[in-house]
């Protein structure tokens, strides 16, 4: 057991290492995740100063989260990507056959992997728009110290729901052969659904609970809502931890369904003979 | 002299179109997944405009333009970065095949570089934007109340031709940088991408000093800003001239030219990695 925790443990540090030796690159997506910040920064404000407390968000919060937002899109890779397109291009060598058959657990592999990503992600392009909001005067930072450990709970179980989604979209290339097709689909569910492109309280009735029920919005809204304090500045209060709960449930039932599509995929593998 | 150019350009685009063929015919060897990737394009790009659709809901108007008038920027916008995406936007994968030393090979063919990287992966998905842009300025155009000149009808197609060139020399430009920078391919996004959020919008909810970067810095106010408030007859927030509504034919040759310079600089610059 202690083995093998120090065996994930060395994986996600090979997921952070990997992305770090990108300094360039990461930078030049920190500045597009910034640039992307001020232009629909300047849209919410316009839409807010028309309409103050629609959705109910004030201006400020409104504008704070969009830097928010930006902040977590690679995180939680709510445009996909991350261990999906290592796990793609194995599929396309024939390696994956392999990867099943090694004494490594596989969902346990690329989860350990996306950890290590997702926290050198968000301490370099999640860091740097939020900075640059607050630096510029638009974003807020929450009143409670006690806001930020929920925060950072709140993101990390946004990543494995994110992870679980992906998981299971890079699992069903075992029988499409090619998951590109299930990816976009995918792709663009998450980006309206997570509320990256629109907080979910400003869509029509319907479609604003259904989004609010499904996984997705487990992966930004939640997240930002927790940041701007949505629920009050003291942040343990229940309705907080039914936030955190509803991400906890989805985390678990996402993960369990990738364990049994591991399983079924694992069992095809020796019946088309590997 | 001007007939060895002509022959140039000639060239490099049978080149670009023998290579995008190829491309094209690899892309539809897996047909399902190329026709849902198609599908999901077309709804990804859509999804910008229903989320103007469901603000616009709530407010009726964004920084005093309807929602028709906001669908003439989207769809300009869309149709302008979709068309030279489509067409040369794979040239933005240039630093990995500097990293992987594809790009020498690619050097001693017999076809001009910069054609080969501009179809490299080519592939007819990348429609779905331009054509769910163009279905929205349609749309927009039959909501409109427009008085039709001839000046106004020719603007049309002048502005959408010119901002796909201003934006075509956007990704050019941008793939010059990685001959020094090979990892510096998301900066352009800010520009391409970034670009037709910004465009998307009207001009005045943004602050000054970023229009006016975006109309003397890098050129992108001319693909649509400009010449629609001309049809539009509104007044520039930086209180520009008339005349530059009409001016982006001239911004989109500026462009061109300064986007060839720069990846000339870039070719001369380039050494490979011995890879």
């Amino acid at each position: 057991m202690d083995t093998s925790a120090g065996l994930y443990l060395a994986i996600a540090r090979g997921g952070f290492r990997r992305y770090s030796t990108y300094r360039v690159a990461t930078l030049a997506g920190a500045f597009t995740n910034t640039v992307f910040g001020f232009i629909l920064a300047a849209t919410f404000l316009a839409l807010w100063r028309a309409k103050p407390g629609l959705g109910g968000y004030g201006t400020e919060q409104a504008v704070t989260y969009i830097w928010v937002s930006q902040a977590l899109l690679v995180t939680v890779a709510a445009w996909g990507g991350g261990f999906q397109d290592d796990i793609q291009a194995r599929f396309r060598t024939g390696d994956i056959a392999v990867d099943l058959y090694r004494p490594v657990d596989f969902l346990g592999w690329w989860l350990a992997a996306e950890l290590g990503r997702a926290a050198f992600q968000l301490l370099t392009r999640g860091v740097v728009p939020l900075a640059v909001g607050v630096l510029a005067g638009q974003a807020v930072l929450p009143h409670s110290v006690l806001t930020w450990p929920v925060f950072l709970v709140s993101v990390l179980l946004a990543v494995l729901v994110s992870f679980g989604l992906r998981f299971l979209v890079s699992v069903a290339a075992f029988w499409l052969h090619d998951a590109d097709g299930l990816r976009a689909l995918m792709l663009v569910i998450s980006m309206f659904m997570s509320g990256m492109l629109l907080p979910l309280t400003l869509f029509p009735e319907g479609l604003r609970q259904a989004a609010q029920a499904l996984p997705w919005s487990a992966i930004i809204q939640v997240p930002c809502d927790v940041f701007l304090e949505r629920y009050g500045d003291r942040p343990l209060t229940g309705r907080v931890l039914g936030e955190l709960g509803f991400q906890l449930l989805w985390a678990v039932l996402l993960l369990a369904a990738g364990r049994l599509a591991q399983a079924l995929a694992t069992r095809k593998v020796v019946v088309q003979g590997g | 002299m001007a007939d060895p150019l002509v022959a140039r350009v000639c060239w490099a685009a049978t080149s670009w179109r023998l290579a995008a063929a190829m491309w094209m015919r690899a892309a539809l060897s897996y047909r399902t997944s190329f026709v849902l990737t198609s599908l999901g394009s077309l709804a990804i790009t859509g999804l910008d405009f229903v989320v103007l659709v469901l603000m616009l809901r709530h407010t009726g108007r964004l920084g005093g333009w309807t929602l028709p008038e906001i669908g003439l920027l989207y769809g300009t916008s869309g149709f302008s970065l979709g068309v030279a995406d489509l067409l040369i936007g794979s040239v933005d994968g240039l630093g990995e095949r500097i990293r992987s030393g594809e790009l020498d090979v690619l050097l001693i063919r017999p076809a001009p570089a910069l054609s080969m990287v501009c179809a490299e992966r080519f592939t007819l998905r990348r429609i779905a934007r331009p054509l769910q842009a163009l279905a929205v300025l349609g749309w927009s155009l039959g909501e409109l109340p427009l008085h039709w000149t001839w000046g106004r009808i020719l603007l049309l197609p002048t502005l959408l031709i010119s901002g796909t060139v201003i934006f075509g020399a956007v990704f050019v430009a941008g793939a010059a940088v990685q001959f020094w920078w090979d990892e510096s391919r998301e900066f352009q996004n800010a520009f391409t991408y970034g670009g037709a959020s910004l465009l998307s919008h009207p001009p005045g909810i943004y602050a000054r000093k970023l229009l006016a970067g975006a109309t003397f810095g890098i050129p992108l106010a001319f693909v649509n800003w400009l010449p629609l408030l001309y049809l539009l007859d509104r007044p520039d927030p930086l209180g520009l001239p008339a005349a530059f509504g009409l001016a982006s034919p001239l911004a989109a040759v500026l462009s061109a030219l300064g986007a060839g310079l720069a990846w000339r600089a870039g070719l001369r610059a380039y050494r490979g990695t011995g890879s």
